[in-house]
């Protein structure tokens, strides 16, 4: 029954990634100027110009344009990226790595620590916790992520020199990443979970477990949590999109490799054909985030696996 | 098996219960009506030790199980009551259940709770139960989730949950409101079985005075928090003394064709925070005077039934 | 005329009942207080800030905060407090603008998908849970390169970004609305659709929206402050708090009050925000209908 599910959740995400390429395809055309120009290094030969329409068939009509593109794209073949004079393909396989890296633990950071925080919350109920937990969840939520990480650089790098200003030598280049990121993702979790079971709590069926005698542990563990995990499973399938996000912004400041900083890079440089494979692979992920969201869900929650299949 | 004594529960400074007083027998059903918001559920809750759940507490009286004061229980102990010798059945059944899990389980934890049987055991047991109540195909069931079943049926595994440990006392708090008029009967009929089949001790909490007719033995009547009238169905539905059991009588329908009347009460029941001073009823009350919106009426006891009126004895002059 | 009448009205109901009464609370007013008082110094700039916004000093170069400059100077000696001060206008009114026109586009769009339904409504929905899924930085970053960096761009990235969050809240509003009984009488009446649009939803779906639009403010000024800091927003000279930043940790050695400052202006102001916005939601008592979107 979960195969289907997620064969049908799938089949659902063709329509969607064919927009979004689609999307990403059209960023060179609505540009200003010649597309082809948009494409090449200034100064470059008639012949190169010649090589480059016949590769990507840019003499033909838009649909077939796309066709080729897209056609490339599923081969890894994302063109000749036009200021760092490389095979774009090389530039995602080397920066990918980085940036899977640091968004998975980033992830598991902000999942771990945000349900943690959120069911003790949600289960101690003190007042001046509340509080604590209220204006933390505020902060996470508002602080400019790249402006918590310049000041963690600051404070962490600069002042007490426990970790390297920028780069990514080793584990210790990853904590004040992952952190900075992880921030306004384990003030949302931490949030999501705490709402979610107080919630569960004033179902009708909690009375009747205790009626039936068992203890609050077992009804905590056995009975809300699974279902406080429900919206914080979906609140994390769409965070993976903002992880990247998050990623996006804080692989920038703190000069690391990965998709985010090459994508930046690119947009200042005018590096088309690198922004449009950046875009292609963060899209990607984000949707792939979302169906795994989905399936986990369905796998934890009856109603909605028959749902839809 | 089960009395209770002058109960009064509280939510802060509020007292939405107060003065509340029963008890029932081994094979044995009591009653307990009144309109919506008149404190019967608080009662089951009070009995359960519960209220702590939703945040109330237990201010004065008695309630005496077995011999003991269950006020007075630690936690500990009380879980073991719960779900083995007092069973509770839910108002309503398409919320009683974990929509995350399956049939089986939710039943099998109580065996496996009070009766110290593994899971082998205690599915077995599930089964058994799930025939008594005749639903077909108990183990197909069991591997069911709360959604894909009927809202009877639900309540029918409810009611195998209640069961489940041998319990001496079940408390059926408005087992049908939620269910089809068909259905309604069949749950009813099936705990009338059920308390003569097993020797039980039932306390139906319910809004419907034609069901309380059909099957109890004794009849608590409450009203804004408090009893109001008790004594043996018979007494109460001949000779009513309370004008509050009264109306409730008299809003029976009665007969199929259209000249058959429906009466109801005039006025809202009270809500906590205003409740009536002297006789919480009298200002719904055709018989009120003076007094009652002053002194709160006492029990008037005539053998073995009860009415917290003051015009009570006028009321069995008239009717004798 | 009556329509916008009606609507005025409206507005001006909510605007006296639920504004009062946000600032009723403690928090509210500290914050609603806080806010008013960031407008009037976005007004008035020129008159309030002590220099030159663009004046440089390279001889008072990354001056730290003291007299007579309060909050220091940056890398080019211009004073940093007169740039946050001016920096305050843009950051204002780039997210200001680009919210009301995601609101007004939003709410055009979400009003005519969930009136009408249809196969309109799900080519509309399909679109906005589309970009729904997406983070907003990302939204907007597809958006800059395709008309560039620039405050421009900025502004119109902005308001894509918080598009589908406008949509698919007044469509819930629409869609619920249409179910109540009072609105399917006016259907049944025989009432044309444009008369029932403006007059009757509209009017009682306006207040979710609006207090989402005002969050919204909040996010806008971030996704502001991000894009001018990765050097993709406001360009120099044009004093931005997040471009004000952006020469980031270079910075962070020599002067670091010059990235401090304008990031505390933007945490408060959207801390501000959130804050307010959450005691009009109280105020309105709207929490649940925010829920179903």
């Amino acid at each position: 029954m979960i195969l289907r599910y997620t064969f049908l959740r799938l089949l659902m995400l063709i329509p969607v990634s064919f927009s979004i390429s689609v999307v990403i395809f059209m960023i060179v055309y609505l540009l200003p100027g010649d597309p082809i120009d948009n494409l090449l290094r200034v100064g470059s030969s008639p012949e190169d110009r010649a090589e480059l329409v016949a590769q990507y068939g840019l003499d033909r009509n838009l649909v077939v344009q796309y066709f080729v593109w897209i056609g490339n794209m599923f081969q890894g073949e994302f063109g000749q990226a036009i200021v760092l004079r490389r095979p774009v393909a090389d530039l995602v396989a080397q920066n990918l790595p980085y940036s899977l890296t640091l968004g998975g633990l980033a992830f598991l950071f902000s999942s771990t620590v945000g349900m943690t925080l959120g069911t003790i919350s949600a289960v101690v109920r003190h007042p001046v916790l509340d509080r604590f937990m209220r204006g933390f969840i505020l902060l996470g939520s508002t602080v400019p992520g790249f402006w918590l990480a310049l000041l963690l650089i600051l404070f962490f790098s600069v002042n007490l020199g426990w970790f390297p200003v920028s780069g990514a030598g080793g584990w210790t280049s990853l904590v004040l990443p992952v952190l900075t990121i992880g921030f306004g993702g384990v003030a949302l979790v931490a949030r999501v979970t705490r709402v979610a079971l107080l919630d569960a709590q004033r179902e009708d069926f909690v009375t009747l477990l205790h009626a039936k005698g068992l203890s609050s542990g077992t009804i905590l563990f056995r009975h809300l949590m699974p279902h406080a995990l429900l919206p914080v499973v979906t609140i994390l399938a769409l965070r993976i999109g903002w992880i990247l996000g998050g990623a996006v912004t804080v692989e920038f400041v703190f000069g690391r490799p990965g998709l985010g900083s090459l994508l930046i890079r690119a947009l200042g440089q005018r590096d088309y054909p690198v922004v449009q494979a950046c875009l292609l692979m963060l899209a990607l992920a984000v949707m792939l985030g979302t169906l795994i969201g989905d399936v986990a869900q369905a796998s934890m929650d009856p109603r909605i696996r028959e749902k839809k299949s | 098996m089960l009395s209770v004594r002058d109960l009064g529960v509280a939510f802060g400074a509020v007292e939405p219960l107060s003065g509340v007083s029963f008890s029932v027998d081994k094979g044995e059903t009591i009653g307990i009506v009144g309109e919506s918001g008149s404190g019967k559920s608080l009662t089951a809750m009070s009995v359960m030790g519960l209220l702590p759940l939703i945040g109330g507490r237990i201010t004065g009286g008695r309630i005496v199980f077995d011999g003991q004061d269950l006020t007075s229980l630690p936690e500990r102990a009380y879980r073991k009551l719960r779900g083995g010798r007092i069973g509770l059945i839910t108002q309503n059944p398409m919320t009683s259940l974990d929509p995350l899990q399956k049939i089986g389980p939710q039943v099998d934890d109580v065996a496996r709770l009070h009766l110290g049987m593994n899971a082998n055991e205690a599915r077995a047991r599930t089964e058994e139960i799930l025939g008594t109540l005749r639903i077909p195909e108990p183990a197909l069931i069991c591997d069911r989730y709360p959604h894909q079943m009927s809202g009877g049926m639900k309540q029918r595994i409810v009611i195998a949950m209640a069961l489940a440990a041998d319990p001496d006392v079940l408390i059926a708090d408005e087992p049908t409101t939620a269910l089809d008029v068909t259905v309604q009967a069949q749950i009813i009929r099936l705990l009338d079985d059920l308390v003569k089949q097993r020797d039980l001790a039932l306390v139906l909490i319910t809004h419907d005075m034609s069901v309380v007719a059909q099957t109890c033995d004794k009849v608590v009547v409450m009203y804004a928090g408090r009893a109001v009238e008790y004594g043996p169905v018979e007494t109460i539905f001949d000779r009513p003394r309370h004008p509050y059991t009264q109306a409730l009588i008299a809003c029976i329908p009665r007969g199929l064709d259209d000249t058959a009347r429906l009466t109801g009460i005039e006025g809202t029941v009270p809500t906590v925070i205003n409740y009536p001073k002297g006789c919480p009823f009298h200002p719904r009350c055709t018989r009120a005077e003076a007094i009652c919106a002053t002194d709160p009426p006492d029990f008037s006891v005539e053998g073995d039934s009860a009415a917290a009126c003051h015009f009570a004895e006028v009321a069995d002059a008239q009717s004798a | 005329m009556k329509v916008s009448s009606m609507t005025a009205r409206t507005l001006d109901t909510f605007a006296r009942m639920s504004i009062g009464r946000a600032f009723a609370s403690g928090i509210g007013m500290v914050a609603g207080g806080f806010l008013i008082l960031l407008v009037l110094v976005a007004i008035f700039a020129p008159w309030i800030a002590p220099f030159d916004y663009a004046a440089q000093n390279l001889m008072n170069a990354n001056a730290p905060p003291g007299w007579p400059h309060l909050l220091g100077t940056d890398e080019f000696g211009r004073d940093v407090l007169s740039r946050v001060i001016f920096g305050a206008r843009t950051s204002l009114s780039v997210s200001a603008t680009a919210i009301a026109i995601s609101m007004a586009a939003g709410m055009t769009l979400g009003a005519a998908a969930g009136y009408f339904g249809g196969v309109f409504e799900r080519a509309v929905m399909t679109v906005v849970d589309l970009t729904w899924s997406f983070p907003d930085i990302l939204i907007a970053l597809i958006f800059v390169a395709i008309i560039g960096p620039g405050l421009t761009s900025t502004t119109f990235a902005i308001a894509i970004a918080y598009l589908a969050q406008f949509t698919r809240l007044t469509r819930a509003q629409i869609v619920r609305l249409k179910r109540e009984t009072f609105i399917e009488a006016t259907i049944n009446l025989g009432a044309k659709p444009s008369h029932i649009l403006l007059r009757h939803l509209m009017p009682n779906a306006i207040a979710p929206v609006i207090v989402v639009g005002m969050l919204a403010i909040g996010d806008g000024i971030v996704l502001e402050a991000t894009l001018g800091f990765f050097g993709l927003g406001a360009q120099p000279p044009t004093p931005s708090w997040g471009a004000m930043m952006s020469s980031g940790t270079a910075q962070l050695f020599l002067s670091p009050w010059v990235i401090i400052f304008p990031g505390v202006a933007v945490a408060v102001t959207v801390i501000a925000v959130n804050l307010f916005g959450d005691e009009l939601i109280r105020a309105l008592d709207i929490r649940d209908r925010l829920r179903g979107a």
